[in-house]
């Protein structure tokens, strides 16, 4: 209960924000970038943080999800229209982890991680070769549904989803995998099945925030999903913390927010990001959050510190 | 028919056998010692048992509540689901979860509810994660560990990390139990307890059990029968009492008498 008042409070106060015009259009795209990459770090932490497997092609599925969306949506330019894309992007891109899934999961750690890199690499190249994506030229023009309601609808959602998933015993089987797999396989898990189940609820996720951006940006070019993309996910999630879903959400804000405070520096931004990458990663090297959540009790215990009214009379 | 029964079981690494046309019968509620010098093949029984290596060659049947199912080439978790549970000589706990969850995670195969109502933790959710609940308490409990429940495994003393592998074997609902050395590294006191608590579960569980030991005091005191490899074969197989006077076994564990030779 508390947490629904405090996600509908975060809703309210961003949205009036918006309306009086103190996030401007330009804050606004930050924050649509936000609730993009927030899915999609909370969905590649579910694979590489939880299930731990080294995956380098999330820009892949994303780019599935953005392109199908966005082919569907130009053709039924509705509300319906849309959503129907977002679920046919979600749902390819989901297939299309499965595909790549069941072969490449029989690989360990960095080959792994080089497999689903060649993965993502060829879909990018599909998409600059075929007649219907517009090839390297993008597709421009895609009907614009998403606004912010849309945006923090899918984002909480996907949190949701992914953390009820993980306290699961589906999600404990995916996480007993990190922790030894030969153990697992012993405790009668059957590691190979759950992998791929963690691979195609990542892709599922990634889909669905590629849609998002399709139709908030309104354009798309393979360029976009490259190499670089499924890094900054990575980024991300690393960051935060292999293993917690708070540490994705708190990373993605936090880079977002340098990112765009550093757009007054142009020349120096790159350098500053990644200076600032270098000393979080010495000083924590788990990451911000490490495996650990933050939860409602951790504000709690911090009113307890605080000298409370009774104990001063 | 037996439990389990294991014929001419082979296996080679290249040009190694490691073991070598092994015979073994285990009957129902049997408590049965594999033991032998080190390097002579009793972990590789185990792997080949629990699916970790494919045989070379060889058949393992195993037979429980008259259902006979071979287990030549089944994948681990098939194998433990079959009804085979094992603990390892280098324990591998999960080591950075929690005391019950190590127990939770190996009760998953016998876990009803589907991934839908994973994610929206749906009625059915709620009822299976409440018996599941219940249910690795009470392993804990038996294992002494439910006070520590919330630990991390990693956290753990060694003597109850080697009690909390044994929990989630048992959390499997095994009908056979494979214990790697698990007095390794115990001292005497320890190993006494041990061997009560292995003889209590099986009563308890009605378990058939085959261990792998070098603490000769925990063999020969709780096992009723006794299989000797060496070099990958078997060299002797009977109770205890035989198993201390046999020639053979005493030429493998101390070398050829000299004056005979």
């Amino acid at each position: 209960m508390k947490k629904l008042i405090g996600i509908v409070l975060t809703f309210v106060i961003i949205q009036l924000l918006i309306s009086t015009n103190i996030i401007n259009s330009y804050l606004q795209a930050t924050l649509a970038t936000i609730c993009i990459n927030i899915i999609l770090a909370v969905s590649l932490n579910l694979i590489t943080g939880f299930t731990g497997q080294f995956s380098l092609g999330h820009a892949g599925f994303m780019s599935i999800g953005a392109y199908t969306c966005a082919i569907i949506v130009m053709r039924i330019p509705t509300v319906p229209g849309f959503l129907l894309g977002l679920l046919a992007g979600a749902v390819m891109a989901a297939l299309v982890g499965i595909l790549v899934g069941l072969p490449t999961l029989r690989l360990r750690g960095d080959y792994l991680a080089i497999a689903t890199l060649g993965m993502a690499e060829i879909i990018k190249v599909i998409f600059t070769n075929l007649e219907i994506t517009n090839g390297a030229a993008g597709l421009s023009g895609i009907p614009r549904f998403v606004n912010w309601a849309w945006l923090f609808v899918f984002t909480v959602g996907t949190i949701w989803l992914i953390t009820n998933f993980l306290k699961s015993s589906h999600g404990r089987a995916c996480i007993s995998i990190r922790e030894d797999e030969i153990a697992a396989e012993a405790m009668g898990i059957n590691t190979t099945k759950y992998k791929v189940t963690a691979f195609t609820i990542g892709a599922f996720c990634a889909g669905i925030a590629g849609a998002l951006y399709a139709s908030y940006f309104y354009f798309l070019k393979p360029g976009t999903f490259g190499f670089l993309k499924s890094i900054d996910v990575l980024v991300i999630v690393v960051l935060g913390g292999m293993g917690s879903i708070s540490g994705s959400i708190l990373a993605a804000i936090l880079l977002a927010l340098i990112s765009t405070l550093l757009q007054a520096f142009p020349e120096l931004r790159m350098v500053i990001y990644s200076l600032l990458l270098i000393v979080i990663m010495i000083f924590r090297p788990q990451g911000l959050m490490g495996s650990r959540e933050i939860s409602l009790s951790v504000f709690s215990k911090l009113r307890g510190l605080l000298p409370s009214k009774k104990g001063r009379e | 028919m037996a439990l389990l029964s294991i014929k001419k079981l082979t296996k080679t690494f290249g040009g190694l056998t490691a073991v070598s046309n092994v015979n073994m019968e285990l009957e129902q509620g049997e408590l049965v010692g594999l033991i032998g010098p080190n390097g002579a093949g009793k972990t590789t029984v185990f792997n080949l048992l629990t699916g970790v290596y494919v045989p070379t060659g060889g058949s393992i049947i195993l037979n429980v509540d008259g259902r006979q199912k071979s287990l030549y080439g089944l994948k681990p978790y098939a194998i433990c689901k079959a009804g085979i549970a094992r603990t390892f000589q280098n324990i591998r706990l999960f080591k950075d979860l929690t005391v019950f969850d190590n127990v939770r995670i190996a009760m998953h195969q016998n876990v009803k509810y589907g991934l839908l109502s994973s994610f929206l933790h749906l009625s059915s959710y709620r009822k299976e994660e409440g018996k599941l609940k219940e249910e690795s308490l009470e392993f804990l409990q038996i294992m002494k560990l439910d006070g520590k429940k919330d630990e991390l495994a990693r956290n753990l003393p060694y003597g109850e990390q080697r009690h909390l592998e044994i929990a989630r074997a048992l959390a499997t609902k095994p009908a056979l139990l494979l214990l790697d050395e698990p007095a390794a590294g115990m001292n005497p006191a320890e190993t006494a307890q041990l061997t009560e608590l292995i003889e209590w579960i099986r009563k308890q569980f009605r378990l058939t059990i085959l261990l792998i030991e070098h603490d000769m005091s925990l063999v020969m005191k709780i096992c009723e029968r006794i299989y000797v490899l060496d070099y990958g074969m078997l060299i002797a197989d009977g109770t205890p009492d035989e198993i201390k006077s046999n020639k053979r076994v005493i030429e493998a564990y101390l070398g050829e008498d000299v004056s005979n030779a």
